[in-house]
């Protein structure tokens, strides 16, 4: 294992201080004012600092408490789910509610060890059926049904 | 007797049609998603938050309150027949829950878990009606500098309560605090970390932070752990229990109502640290504490009535000092912000029918949820049987129009995948996001206060140990930090949690 022992502890001590110091460095361009009279990059460079603090203890002590290892399995969901979230993201306004939610469905059932092509398309087809209408029809809410060259 | 009167006042608000059938859908809609399994509270009301924009503000929180309940008891059913918990508070009922299930005796188990949360909702109701107002006058009091150490308590006990390493924990509230600043500064009309997004200038809504940490990272790592799930859904159908078996589980009952009460009103507290706290005692307290494991009732009468309870009063400080005790409370006060009402102690005041009307519909939802479940149990056991290859990308359809309907805005949805990828990073280095939920809420507010009370000490950073009442919420916040820093405490509590995660 070598130096890191606690590779939990170091890799979130690591994120910490990142996160930390780019707050810091970002907060620079912020007026920092006086205690009194507290400007808007007071409150950000204290906390920044102090996360960044946290995240250097917590590098430190992983050198010497021991912990498990980090364990990823595989990465298939995480980019399959995501993946699919954001496609629905990025096409909802061009092709309207229900042939995003078509994809969303199909393109994350995938990500299931038990996925099953015939089971997904209706899933997909009876959900957005029934997301127009809750959605449209039953709560009202405002969202394009289809494309927009359809007039929709 | 003023007790009686706003109480009296409460039913009236609660009493109407159209808040009975909000409650009623609440309950019901909540129930439905508790069920399934892998979604805890936190998911279900950010993803059911859309549905209650239209109502008028009191149905928009009596609903949201219902669906809370609603969610908790349901994760119970789920931890029952399934052993998976579908959020922490049930954990400790699985352990002698789905025992009880697989000796056949899963509708004996549900019933009296169903009882038991009825009597600790309708004490729980009560703790609530009588020590709000009173805690609400102290807090009417309070000055910046009481608000800002309050803050800091709170934040504080809720990392000492919750389980996993400390200083991670604190970073992830530093984190959330950290977020919680996006937007545009109130007082200088400066725009902090947007980056330029327009998107951005308003902060980042706890919807999106909530459904990526919570929701989207929850699914991903049950889709990898493969796991085949058993579900015992054959001996269900005998609810009834018997009169010995009901006087063994009673005074479990009482003593987790008792515990769940005290608990939940401290931050961090709530259901979780309330069922575990109430499992231990039951434990130490049986004759045969070698029948716990193995299907004790008293072991989900207890813990399943404390986390009611615990889930009932965890209100208190949410609406009588502003300050949400956990990540559940912290959504609701995103909630109510969104009905334009800032909770904390003037809604007692200004807002009476909203505050008691939400009080007796606690208790009017408890009525329904033993209503809705004990009869319609066959159709949440049906529920349970969809396979989560179907489950999950329903969730994801609805936790993506929730975020989007939040603005209309596609951005939300793409900055939810961000905090997904986060939260799935979070999960693998083992830091919890409650905390940084609780940060997030809370950060606007911190530097508001800490903002004010330094203004009006002239800089004076002294200022928060010279007032008695915030020296006093600032040295117990200290003493809660030493205490579970303390070698022998810590291995304590390492024990207690392991115990529960087992």
């Amino acid at each position: 294992m070598g130096l890191i022992r606690h590779p939990k502890d170091f890799w979130a001590g690591v994120l910490f201080i990142v996160l930390g110091g780019l707050a810091c460095i970002i907060a620079l361009d912020y007026a920092m004012g006086t205690a009194g009279r507290m400007g808007p990059g007071y409150f950000p460079r204290s906390l920044g600092t102090l996360l960044a603090g946290l995240g250097a203890i917590l590098v430190l002590r992983s050198f010497r408490l021991n912990g498990e290892k980090l364990s990823f399995p595989t990465f298939q969901p995480t980019l399959i789910v995501l993946g699919a979230v954001l496609i629905f993201g990025l096409v909802l306004n061009y092709v309207g509610l229900v042939l995003s939610t078509i994809v969303l469905v199909l393109v994350s059932s995938v990500a299931s060890h038990e996925f099953r092509w015939k089971e997904a398309v209706i899933a997909a087809l009876a959900l957005a059926a029934f997301v127009v209408i809750a959605f449209q029809y039953g709560l009202k809410l405002q969202i394009p049904t289809w494309p927009p060259v359809f007039g929709g | 007797m003023e007790l009686l009167q706003n109480l009296a006042l409460g039913f009236g608000v609660a009493l109407t049609f159209q808040n009975l059938i909000y409650c009623f859908f609440g309950v019901l809609l909540g129930t439905l998603i508790g069920v399934l399994p892998g979604i805890g509270p936190v998911p279900t009301i950010a993803m059911l938050l859309p549905i209650t924009y239209a109502l008028p503000p009191v149905s928009a929180l009596i609903m949201l309150a219902g669906i809370y309940y609603g969610a908790q008891y349901g994760g119970s059913t789920t931890a029952i027949l399934v052993n998976l918990p579908g959020e922490s508070s049930s954990v400790v009922t699985c352990i002698d829950g789905y025992q009880m299930a697989r000796r056949g005796k899963a509708g004996k188990a549900l019933a009296i878990a169903a009882i038991g949360s009825f009597i600790a909702g309708t004490f729980a109701t009560l703790v609530v009606a009588a020590f709000a107002p009173p805690l609400a006058e102290v807090a009417l009091k309070f000055g910046p500098a009481e608000y800002f150490s309050l803050m800091v308590l709170g934040l504080i006990a809720a990392v000492v309560l919750a389980s996993g390493s400390l200083i991670k924990a604190i970073g992830m509230i530093v984190l959330g605090l950290l977020l919680g600043i996006i937007g545009t500064d109130v007082n200088s009309g400066l725009q902090r970390y947007t980056f330029g997004v327009p998107e951005l200038s308003d902060g980042i809504g706890f919807v999106v932070v909530a459904m990526g940490l919570f929701g989207f990272a929850e699914i991903i790592i049950n889709l990898e752990h493969r796991e085949h799930r058993e579900v015992f859904t054959k001996s269900v159908s005998n609810l009834r229990l018997t009169w010995s078996e009901f006087k063994e589980a009673l005074p479990a009952v009482l003593r987790g109502t008792g515990i769940g009460s005290a608990l939940g009103i401290l931050p961090g507290g709530g259901a979780m640290l309330s069922a575990f706290a109430a499992y231990t005692v039951e434990k130490k307290l049986a004759k045969d504490p070698s029948l716990f494991g193995k299907g004790a009732i008293q072991g989900v009468a207890g813990p399943e009535s404390a986390n009611n309870a615990g889930a009932q009063t965890s209100f208190i400080p949410l609406l009588t000092l502003g300050i949400p005790p956990n990540a559940v409370m912290a959504l609701m006060v995103g909630a109510m912000t969104i009905h334009s009402i800032q909770p904390g102690p003037q809604v007692m005041t200004s807002n009476p029918q909203l505050f008691w009307g939400l009080i007796v519909s606690m208790w009017l939802g408890n009525v329904m949820l033993v209503i809705l479940n004990l009869p319609m149990i066959g159709i949440w056991v049906k529920l349970l049987q969809v396979p989560y290859r179907l489950l999950y990308p329903a969730i994801l359809v609805f936790c993506c129009i929730g975020i989007y309907s939040l603005q209309n805005n596609v951005f939300d949805i793409l900055l939810a995948v961000v905090f997904g990828i986060l939260g799935w990073i979070f999960v693998k280095l083992e830091c919890e996001p409650a905390p940084l939920l609780l940060g997030f809420i809370l950060g606007p507010l911190m530097e508001e206060n800490l903002r004010r009370a330094l203004l009006l000490s002239r800089g004076d950073p002294t200022v928060f140990f010279t007032r008695p009442l915030s020296l006093t919420l600032l040295v117990v916040a200290g003493a809660l930090l030493v205490i579970v820093a303390l070698p022998m405490v810590k291995k304590k509590r390492l024990e207690a949690f392991q115990e529960e995660g087992a």
